[in-house]
């Protein structure tokens, strides 16, 4: 009954790629072009301004591969769909339809491809069984090597990815607190390094080792109370140091005295959709307050300027900083929650509508400094958003830049203060309307 | 196996249910075995559908700048121009997280296995109340319903994160996706909550009451703890997530100000006052940690099934697996705050939720090295299912350990809402979850559908699976490390991030061909219904329960009397037994020839009996 339901299958199945081949003979005719100057297609995708290859590549590249019609070469037909099919007529390319075809054809392929091989196989089977020479465990056998393969397979990867991932991402904090964090961090990966591979090392060759065999029996062994007291309390133990080292290192960043807290430098930042404001205290070294309701197309930060000390505060294009001295960062949010993050500094720090939240660092590299070690005269500090919060969340930044307390000196006093003429108007004005209306108050009574 | 004695149990439930039509056998049945397909093929198919879209993101990642025309063709405006738009991006990844958490690996996995195996291996007619849980299946399948017709409506589902923090979820101005999107998020969410509620009410009362003569709690198999102990979990968090849905919903609706204070949206003041955020995240977080152990813990107990069985030796440390499940039950319940480390909630609070997070490693590791001990001198025969078993311990130790970074207070302060995050979930939870579901798919197949599954489709499926799932997420760890925040729509904004496109293309053609992998499996599922090679009544040598059962589903599952229980169910290779399984069914009087004296339980005669029987055969059972 199989047999009949796979000829069937088959039959089926020959059919549906018979019709497939026939419609799909543009496609093909183009993919065999590509295939010709596939190393014509690489070089082309690298080039940057190629805009033949621009033009080919932006009308009818494929879902999956961008770069497969992408040769200035390829055929004519290819072309002329191309030029007919401009993007403002809103009408999709007929060549879309056929690599879709096109690609629906490979996985049909591939699927034959797999089934054939099974049917292969089992025929192989099949025919050792019938010779007598069927060994059920050969297969039990292979997987066990395989998983001996995956295993020597995963160490050299986990090693590559460490080695080459890990260089690229690896760069040392510039703070001071981001020492004790880097510290712990390394600490945490030696440990875990050694866990993972040796628990993959047992799990594996266990695996391979034990794998069945015809005449052996499984040993007994439902328990052995000491074994499982001690790998209960080892990793207890390791648990307990890494908490004890986290939690006093985690106290350290966040529980900083009062007096330190005033005498740190202070600044503000406010987040909205997409983008950070940083608000400096002025000469009098107080940052005004700050009311929502106050909010106005031109007060859009919402300063509530009858409090003088918002007088003087300074708006800064960047968020820039001297280096060695303590800063403390005022975080808030105009409309909804965005992360103020700063990967080079270990700093993040939530920001909330409604509320401020805080978090004091100091930095020890300036910009330079960071850009002669990274060996990079581009490289700049980032904050950047990472708490989703809309479409263009993923481009929510603010440049930071670490200089010497001179230089940061000077940058200040270059910055435009918030109180702009305008709203020094428009603040007078208010001023006098409320002076009025409590004198016609006054007068009433 | 006599089908001839018919209890009188069995012969009334068969008349009551003698004309069965279609509607009654397969769409509104209250029977479990069937309730417990419906679940499984409802989230197969949303697996299928969460799948799909988490290719569409990844394609957006690896070619930020192409333009795909075929996109166009099916997502119209969301894809205009063949590019993905942002906003619809994060619409992606929201209900592909919410359709993976909640109805693949809550509903898909507990649902499936709970509704198939409580009854089963316990030697239950059918579950405490049938009716619960056909309603239980059908408030998730409209749930399910409702998540993807989200898709149809003009401004698009929900894009706030599966997390759904206010005010971004809250306020419809801040993003499409939170006008209609979200409310119909709220609803299914909604229905599902309530469908969890039938299910895991049913579930604990059925494990308490209904356990046949001898089933003891501490002769249930593994698995029969872990969906209990996940039942009591869904229980007491999931009516929390609940309040705080419908808390939302009255900001949303209503005008009401529980999490919205202080806001300035697009230049308009909102008149909301003297709600907070937090408060949000707090109620969210309450259901949403103990959520990851109701994912893990039935994938944990299958695996502890699957592996025990097919390493034909005991399951090691069965009372410490017990007690782990037991431990992480407890614990589940008081570190939800490491989620919020740095979301300004109060610094020495952060500073406890790191303590007990760190104390929930310790029964993890437990559970890893007991499995690996299981392993150790077994005689281990690599089904497909003890393939994806040996995968999800793999992934259960690899995901786990980076969660001693993000548990450790001070170090999340780096990696919070980055792609370390991201790696680490996807291994422990997503893919060590969909690993246990898929291993105990596999092996439970023969007792739900009669019918052997293709094996070497399994093992192609388990290899493609389980490389592309390594080399998607395990790349992921270096890219958090570096600080790129997850839920990004182009990693092109920033030069320090341009370096990691070229991984994203190296991961996002390991999701596609692992994705196309899954064709083997769909293939494999289905076709074998149908023409899958016919099962014998105990394919794998098991000993529990469900495997003395007939093959042909009945109603009742067992023809005569439920068999009552005499030994837990690992007696594998036990020394002095011919076979090297015996099934829980069998009266220790009838294997004298293995018994210990701790078996006898204290039973005096048994124990006399025992000490004839090994001085005439010359046995020393101390021990």
């Amino acid at each position: 009954m199989k047999f009949k339901l796979n000829n069937r299958f088959k039959s089926l199945f020959g059919g549906l790629l018979a019709i497939n081949l026939m419609l799909a003979m543009p496609a093909l005719a183009s993919m065999q072009d590509t295939v010709a100057d596939s190393t014509q297609v690489e070089q082309t995708a690298a080039a940057p301004a190629d805009s033949a290859a621009a033009a080919v590549d932006s009308a009818a590249a494929p879902a999956a591969d961008s770069a497969t019609v992408a040769a200035a070469s390829s055929s004519s037909s290819t072309a002329s769909t191309v030029a007919a099919a401009p993007k403002e007529e809103k009408k999709i390319d007929p060549q879309v339809y056929k690599n879709l075809l096109y690609y629906i054809l490979v996985l049909l392929v591939i699927c034959t491809v797999v089934a054939v091989i099974g049917k292969v196989h089992s025929i192989y089977a099949l025919t050792k069984r019938v010779s007598g020479k069927y060994n059920p465990l050969a297969n039990n056998t292979l997987q066990a090597a395989l998983l001996f393969v995956f295993l020597i397979a995963f160490l050299a990867f986990t090693y590559y990815s460490y080695a080459v991932w890990g260089a690229w991402s690896w760069r040392p904090a510039a703070t001071e607190h981001g020492k004790d964090i880097d510290r712990m961090f390394i600490i945490t990966t030696i440990i875990i390094t050694i866990v993972l591979v040796l628990v993959h090392i047992l799990l594996l060759t266990f695996s391979f080792i034990y794998r069945m065999r015809a005449k052996r029996t499984a040993y007994y062994y439902p328990h052995n109370d000491a074994i499982e007291r001690l790998w209960t309390i080892v990793p207890a133990v390791v648990l307990t140091i890494l908490v004890l080292f986290g939690f006093f290192t985690w106290r350290s960043i966040t529980n900083i005295p009062e007096d330190l807290k005033k005498s740190a430098l202070q600044i503000e930042v406010l987040g909205e959709q997409f983008q950070w404001t940083i608000r400096y205290p002025g000469t009098d070294g107080v940052i005004g307050k700050r009311n929502y309701k106050l909010t106005t197309p031109t007060n859009s930060y919402g300063i509530d300027f009858n409090d003088k000390s918002a007088w003087d505060d300074i708006k800064g294009d960047e968020i820039v900083i001297p280096v060695n001295k303590s800063v403390r960062f005022h975080i808030m949010s105009k409309d909804i929650i965005h992360s103020f993050y700063i990967p080079d500094f270990r700093v993040q720090i939530n920001a909330v509508p409604g509320m401020t939240n805080y978090f004091q660092f100091t930095p020890t590299v300036t910009t330079e400094e960071m850009r002669d070690r990274q060996n990079d005269p581009a490289y700049d500090f980032y904050m950047l958003c990472a708490k989703i919060c809309g479409s263009s969340h993923y481009n929510m930044k603010k440049k930071v830049i670490v200089v010497t307390e001179a230089e940061y000196k000077e940058w200040l006093s270059k910055q435009a203060k918030f109180f702009t003429e305008d709203l020094q108007k428009e603040f007078a004005q208010n001023a006098d309307n409320t002076v009025k209306e409590t004198r016609i108050a006054a007068s009433l009574n | 196996m006599s089908t001839t004695v018919i209890s009188h149990d069995a012969a009334h439930h068969g008349h009551d249910h003698h004309h069965e039509t279609f509607l009654t056998k397969y769409v509104f049945s209250q029977d479990h075995k069937m309730i417990a397909k419906q679940f499984l093929i409802t989230g197969i198919v949303m697996a299928v559908f969460a799948m799909l879209l988490s290719i569409l993101f990844r394609i957006q990642l690896a070619w930020p700048d192409a333009e795909f025309p075929i996109l166009e063709v099916f997502l119209g405006k969301w894809a205009e121009g063949g590019r993905i738009r942002p906003d619809f991006f994060l619409s992606l990844v929201t209900i592909h997280g919410t359709m993976m958490v909640f109805f693949v690996l809550t509903a898909g996995l507990s649902g499936t296995f709970s509704n198939l195996l409580i009854p089963y291996q316990l030697g239950a007619r059918d579950m405490a109340s049938p009716l619960m849980n056909m309603l239980s299946y059908w408030f998730f399948f409209t749930a399910c319903v409702i998540m993807v017709a989200s898709f149809f409506v003009e401004s698009g589902p929900a894009s706030a994160g599966w997390t759904i923090y206010p005010p971004l979820s809250a306020v419809p101005t801040a993003i499409p996706g939170s006008g209609l999107g979200m409310t119909l998020w709220l609803i299914s969410m909604a229905l599902f909550i309530a469908s969890q509620v039938l299910g895991g009410v049913n579930y604990i009362s059925t494990v308490l009451n209904m356990r046949t003569k001898g089933m003891e709690l501490w002769k249930m198999p593994l698995t029969i703890w872990a969906f209990f102990l996940t039942a009591i979990v869904g229980l007491l968090s999931f009516p929390v997530l609940v309040s705080a849905v419908v808390l939302l919903f009255f900001d949303r609706s209503v005008g009401t100000s529980f999490y919205l204070s202080d806001l300035v949206v697009g230049g308009t003041i909102l008149p909301n006052e003297g709600g907070s955020p937090i408060l949000f995240q707090h109620l969210f977080w309450f259901l949403g940690h103990p959520e990851v152990y109701i994912v893990v813990m039935p994938a944990l107990g299958l695996t502890s099934e699957v592996i025990s069985t097919n390493s034909r030796k005991p399951i090691f440390g069965y009372h410490a697996m017990v007690y782990s499940l037991v431990g992480i039950t407890v614990l589940s319940f008081i570190v939800w705050g490491h989620h919020m480390f740095v979301t300004g909630m109060s610094p020495f609070l952060g500073g406890v939720f790191m303590i007990t997070t760190l104390i929930i490693a310790v029964p993890s590791a437990v559970k890893a090295f007991n499995y690996i001990a299981t392993l150790w001198r077994g005689n281990i025969r690599f089904t497909p299912a003890m393939m994806f078993a040996i995968g999800m311990v793999s992934f259960f130790v690899s995901g786990g350990l980076t969660g001693l970074y993000l548990g450790n207070a001070a170090l999340d302060i780096n990696l919070h809402d980055t792609y370390f995050v991201v790696a680490h979930f996807h291994l422990v939870m997503g893919s060590a979850s969909i690993f246990g579901m898929l291993s105990g798919v596999y092996h439970w197949y023969p007792k739900m559908f009669g019918r052997m599954m293709d094996e070497r489709l399994g093992y192609f499926h388990f290899w493609l699976t389980f490389i592309g799932a390594y080399l998607v997420f395990f790349p992921m760890h270096f890219m958090g490390i570096d600080g790129v925040p997850r839920r990004y729509y182009a990693f092109t904004e920033f030069p320090f991030m341009e370096k990691w496109v070229s991984v994203n293309i190296l991961v996002t053609w390991a999701a596609i061909v692992s994705a196309v992998g899954q064709i083997a499996f769909l293939w494999n599922f289905f076709a074998s219904i149908w023409c899958g090679k016919r099962a014998p009544q105990n394919p794998w040598n098991s000993n529990t329960l469900e495997w003395t059962t007939p093959v042909e589903h009945i109603h009742g599952n067992w023809p005569g009397e439920i068999p009552s229980v005499y030994r837990w169910p690992y007696d594998y290779s036990k020394p002095g037994h011919d076979a090297d399984f015996i099934p829980q069914t069998v009266p220790h009087s009838q294997t004298m020839s293995s018994n210990l004296i701790h078996d006898w339980e204290g039973n005096e005669y048994g124990i006399a009996a025992q000490r004839v029987y090994d001085k005439e055969h010359n046995r020393e059972t101390e021990g």
